[in-house]
């Protein structure tokens, strides 16, 4: 890539930051360009970040319906699925999934609670209930 | 409290495009070998391509532009004889007293994270990957201060957040992971290393005895996204949007490690003062613009509200494409004089 044609797009998803990326100079000679980012980039990200939030909203709806436990939520709110919430707290799925059930999770011993806690990096307090929203967009 | 105080005055951050290869280089160059990014990438011979459909991360499919993590701190330690000491730990407070008395002793010292859990990455970009690098060269107070390459700046990091990155576990898990080198070389023999080393790369590439690596694993996405047609259409919206996350989002230099390979190959070339390899730069700048023409070819085609505007045989084309262009390139490298 051409040292002038490295993108600036100034792309919200990098926060202010620059990233570094490597293009050629006009004698050929590779040079590292600091790039506010590329609008392509960009949008790929944002698509991404967009379908986490998506799975966070339907979960505070079905949290606030009372179909699932607050755990469900806070699982998605931390970009989390059931395979990486498993992995990082060392329970089963199948142990997580039942711990959805609201019946369940309000029987729930301390010592399961900080479990989650701590892989979620919330107190036990907040994780027994749902922060406050308006009206989710789903 | 640190008797090597100056140590966070004679530290240099530098940016760099990606977290392992920028740790490494920063690493070398602090202990007196001075070593481009490109030329950690390059020499550690961590350029690839896989893709492992039946490994999921967050419901999509592994796909790789370079070698599993720690490849580039090893590929080194192997083709450089850089001799590196790496400690796991299996309790938090250990590894944070080991922490302490490194940087006491004045090193500065790598460590592999989650991303995250490190506050200083902007929302948008924390996500749940567990293989991030950076250099720890100091601590004042409660804080220590981060040199991580990806960042224009060094950074700043309260000790229990750095705590909670090292030890998240799960997927890649850093167990804490703390390294730093014991022996340096001071003078690399570049030209018997350089071609063993860039031939070997090569030959992976094009010679991988696994439909789903190297060039073949290009051909395998290619096919992965021709049979997206019958999928979902929000699932196949994703799925390129991932193949552009992991070709550019992730600190690559661009291209999915491409340019930096370009510009490893020139640095190299220089070095032998070898036409070939100097063609070969030209030739991989080329291949990682078509790389840069089919992410924007992917992304743009997700815009549309109808799946029926996603071209994927087009898709696909360009993306064989792609792997002719580059299997050229790794035919030219491995036919090539290097002494």
């Amino acid at each position: 890539m051409d040292c002038n044609r490295v993108p600036q797009d100034n792309i919200s998803t990098y926060g202010n930051n620059k990233k570094a990326v490597y293009a050629t100079d006009q004698e050929g000679q590779y040079t590292i360009i600091a790039s506010s980012g590329w609008e392509i980039e960009g949008e790929a990200t944002t698509q991404a970040v967009q379908e986490l939030n998506r799975q966070a909203d339907r979960a505070y709806s079905k949290v606030v319906a009372g179909e699932k436990s607050p755990l469900y939520f806070h699982m998605y709110d931390c970009r989390m699925d059931l395979q990486v919430l498993s992995e990082s707290t060392g329970l089963f799925k199948w142990r997580i999934k039942r711990h959805f059930k609201p019946s369940v999770f309000s029987c729930l011993s301390k010592t399961l609670l900080e479990r989650y806690g701590s892989a979620l990096g919330m107190s036990t307090e907040n994780l027994c209930k749902l922060p406050e929203r308006e009206t989710s967009n789903v | 409290m640190y008797k090597h105080k100056n140590i966070q005055k004679t530290y240099k951050h530098n940016h760099f495009a990606h977290c392992e290869s920028g740790v490494m280089s920063l690493m070398m160059s602090h202990h007196g070998l001075p070593l481009s990014e490109a030329m950690a990438f390059g020499l550690s011979g961590s350029l690839m391509f896989a893709y492992l459909p039946f490994i999921k991360l967050g419901g999509m499919p592994l796909i790789a532009y370079r070698a599993r993590p720690k490849s580039i701190i090893k590929g080194l330690q192997k083709n450089l004889s850089i001799k590196i000491k790496m400690h796991t730990f299996s309790k938090p407070q250990k590894g944070m007293d080991a922490l302490n008395t490194l940087l006491g002793q004045g090193k500065i010292v790598g460590a592999q994270t989650s991303v995250f859990w490190l506050p200083y990455f902007p929302p948008e970009m924390r996500f749940h990957f567990n293989a991030h690098n950076l250099i720890i060269y100091g601590k004042e107070g409660n804080e220590y201060l981060i040199s991580d390459p990806v960042f224009e700046t060094s950074n700043r990091c309260e000790a229990r957040d750095l705590e909670k990155a090292r030890f998240v576990k799960g997927m890649m898990a850093p167990k804490g992971l703390l390294y730093y080198p014991v022996e340096t070389p001071v003078n690399i023999s570049y030209e018997t290393i350089l071609p063993k080393v860039i031939k070997k790369n090569a030959r992976a590439m094009l010679k991988t005895p696994v439909p789903i690596a190297g060039i073949r694993g290009i051909r395998a996405l290619a096919k992965g996204i021709s049979k997206l047609k019958k999928k979902d259409r929000r699932y196949a919206k994703l799925f390129l949007g991932h193949i552009v996350r992991m070709q550019e989002e992730i600190g690559t230099g661009g291209a999915g490690f491409r340019f930096i390979y370009a510009s490893f190959l020139q640095e190299a070339g220089e070095i032998l003062d070898s036409r070939q390899l100097k063609n070969g730069s030209q030739m991989m700048t080329a291949v990682g613009d078509e790389w840069r023409e089919f992410a924007l070819l992917a992304v743009t085609s997700i815009r549309g509200k109808k799946s029926n505007t996603i071209d994927f045989d087009a898709l696909r084309e360009k993306l064989n494409n792609v792997a002719d262009a580059e299997s050229a390139v790794y035919k030219e490298l491995l036919d090539s004089k290097l002494v």
